[in-house]
């Protein structure tokens, strides 16, 4: 088998991996399973090779650890990565790119937060405001994108109570972001 | 109405017959011990905690007590100084359930703090359905509890509670991760159901372990009679949502309150019904053994306390003892642990006294 890669080599290196339940596979020669973070030397510990694997997906080969560090409450990543706590609201931005990902799987693919929001701080709402708490429009299109996919799931898998909360929710969003869009999941009226 | 440690006879009130959550009443009582919802919510403009100086803890606390004791939360509200307070009032709280063992002592997670980090409790009086924790892991952590299967009716309530505070308070929101905490785990929502489940039948029968397996498969948090990293005392179980970011709150109580805890309910029924038909005398001994030794013992440990009572309560709710109220035994699993004891005797005691005194209640309260 030829490398996938450059289709000159012998493909020695054979990579399966499940990703969102697909089954993909790679099959490199060894200089271009070196150049994907991928060290097929045999005598490498298995460790080493799974955390270079590890830094070349998350990237962290590019910023290097400890240049990492909220500028607000100081606090490094290394020091969040050990003790699981942040230091301030603003690690959360600072952190956002790493953070994701290990946000999405402690919350079951939950990356993006619908539900409550912080009424007295709305309801005094001057546009900056909006913004601060809602995000720009291109992030609350997504917001109510992601809602619309959660009713239509809820229709499909006949969990009416669900669908309704959803509905609720969707509406409230509309009208907070002052729009007049019509609500109707597909499959018909909840 | 606010009430102060000191204003009344005991620096703590003294808790008589109010608590709601241990009357035995409500939806599926028989199982479902209490519902409990937390709120996750943190001060924009402040560090959280773990990056928090002595004088930020400070101003936090005085802002959050200032605004918790302004809101009109309930009739009467205690608020305690956890600073200030003395070891066995902060034990006694935390055996209530009404502030986590590490705000009892101070400490965050990773181990820092101590008991003098300024930090506090407000209680809502006297059925003490609210508490609200400050300075805890985040800067406050509401809480509702209702007796019984109530998880909407607690939401509802500590819904309100939050609109009250946050007329106040700015909370510290992002766009894309919402009420922002110090922990990611709890970032969202920052909403946290929990259900209290009195299992007896189903660890008699052998099948706790699989109801376990089937909770967790579903990405719940199976935990024990105080929480996080406590022991499933008497066969009560703490089941808990684990994600709180990207459903909202009346989807993720849909998830816990009819789609999770019902099956639990009926497996453990299931249970005793099965145990009641094919294993009744086995059953009825065991039950009735246990109502023995808490009426006659002379040194009781708290685990056997709990044990026992378990027994008991199983007993009461399946009609094999019909002369001990399910009130009664819930509130024992209280009275017996080792601060309520010391302050019920009203002096210290050291762990020979403390099995004397408890077994002492336990023939008192149970006696035929």
């Amino acid at each position: 088998m030829q490398c996938e890669n450059c289709g000159e080599r012998e493909a020695t290196v054979h990579e399966v991996l499940i990703h969102q339940g697909k089954k993909v596979e790679k099959h490199l020669c060894q200089a271009c399973a070196g150049q994907a973070g991928i060290d097929a030397n045999p005598n490498t510990p298995i460790n080493e090779l799974l955390s270079k694997y590890l830094l070349k997906q998350t990237g962290e080969a590019r910023t290097p650890e400890s240049a990492l560090v909220c500028p607000i409450c100081q606090t490094t990543w290394a020091e969040f990565r050990q003790s699981g706590l942040l230091g301030c609201p603003g690690c959360y931005d600072t952190f956002a790119e790493r953070l994701g990902p290990l946000i999405e799987r402690a919350h079951e693919g939950g990356c993006r937060h619908v539900g409550k929001l912080p009424r007295r701080a709305l309801s005094a709402g001057d546009g900056g405001r909006m913004e601060r708490l809602l995000g720009d429009a291109s992030e609350r299109a997504e917001r109510l994108a992601d809602l619309r996919r959660q009713l239509a799931c809820a229709v499909d898998a006949e969990q009416y109570e669900r669908a309704a909360a959803l509905r609720d929710e969707l509406r409230r969003m509309i009208e907070i972001s002052g729009g007049r869009e019509v609500i109707e999941p597909e499959g018909g009226e909840v | 109405m606010m009430v102060r440690p000191g204003d009344g006879e005991q620096s703590v009130p003294a808790f008589d017959r109010g608590t709601e959550w241990l009357r035995g009443h409500g939806a599926a009582a028989d199982v479902v011990m209490s519902s409990r919802v937390r709120l996750a919510r943190n001060l924009a403009g402040f560090p959280f905690l773990t990056r928090a100086s002595r004088t930020d803890r400070h101003e936090i606390l005085d802002l959050c007590r200032g605004r918790v004791l302004q809101a009109r939360l309930a009739d009467r509200i205690l608020w305690v100084d956890l600073h200030e307070s003395p070891v066995p009032e902060r034990t006694v709280l935390a055996e209530r359930h009404l502030i986590s063992r590490q705000h009892a002592k101070g400490k965050l997670t990773n181990g820092v703090g101590g008991p003098d980090e300024p930090r506090g409790v407000a209680v809502a009086l006297p059925d003490e359905r609210m508490s609200i924790m400050v300075n805890e892991e985040d800067h406050l952590r509401l809480q509702a509890i209702r007796s019984g299967y109530a998880l909407t009716e607690a939401l509802e309530a500590i819904d309100a509670v939050d609109d009250a505070l946050e007329a106040g308070l700015d909370y510290a929101f992002h766009p894309r991760f919402g009420y922002l905490t110090c922990c990611p785990t709890n970032v969202g929502t920052g909403v946290r159901f929990s259900v209290m489940l009195h299992l007896p039948g189903l660890k008699l029968t052998g099948e706790l372990d699989k109801v376990k397996r089937a909770a967790e498969d579903m990405s719940l948090a199976v935990r024990g009679f105080y929480g996080e990293g406590s022991d499933a005392a008497g066969d009560f179980y703490q089941i808990s949502n684990q994600a709180t970011l990207g459903k909202t709150e009346i989807v993720l109580l849909h998830e816990i309150e009819q789609e999770i805890v019902p099956r639990v309910i009926d497996y453990e029924r299931h249970a005793r019904k099965t145990l009641l038909t094919r294993r009744r005398a086995m059953v009825d001994d065991k039950v009735h053994r246990a109502l023995g030794a808490l009426r006659h013992a002379r040194l009781v440990s708290t685990e056997e306390a709990m044990e026992l009572l378990s027994l008991v309560r199983l007993g009461v709710v399946t009609g094999l003892v019909d002369d001990v109220e399910q009130e009664t035994v819930n509130r024992l699993m209280l009275l017996i642990q080792p601060a309520h004891l010391a302050r019920t005797v009203g002096r210290d005691l050291d762990q020979q006294g403390r099995r004397v005194e408890r077994a002492a209640l336990l023939r008192a309260k149970l006696g035929p």
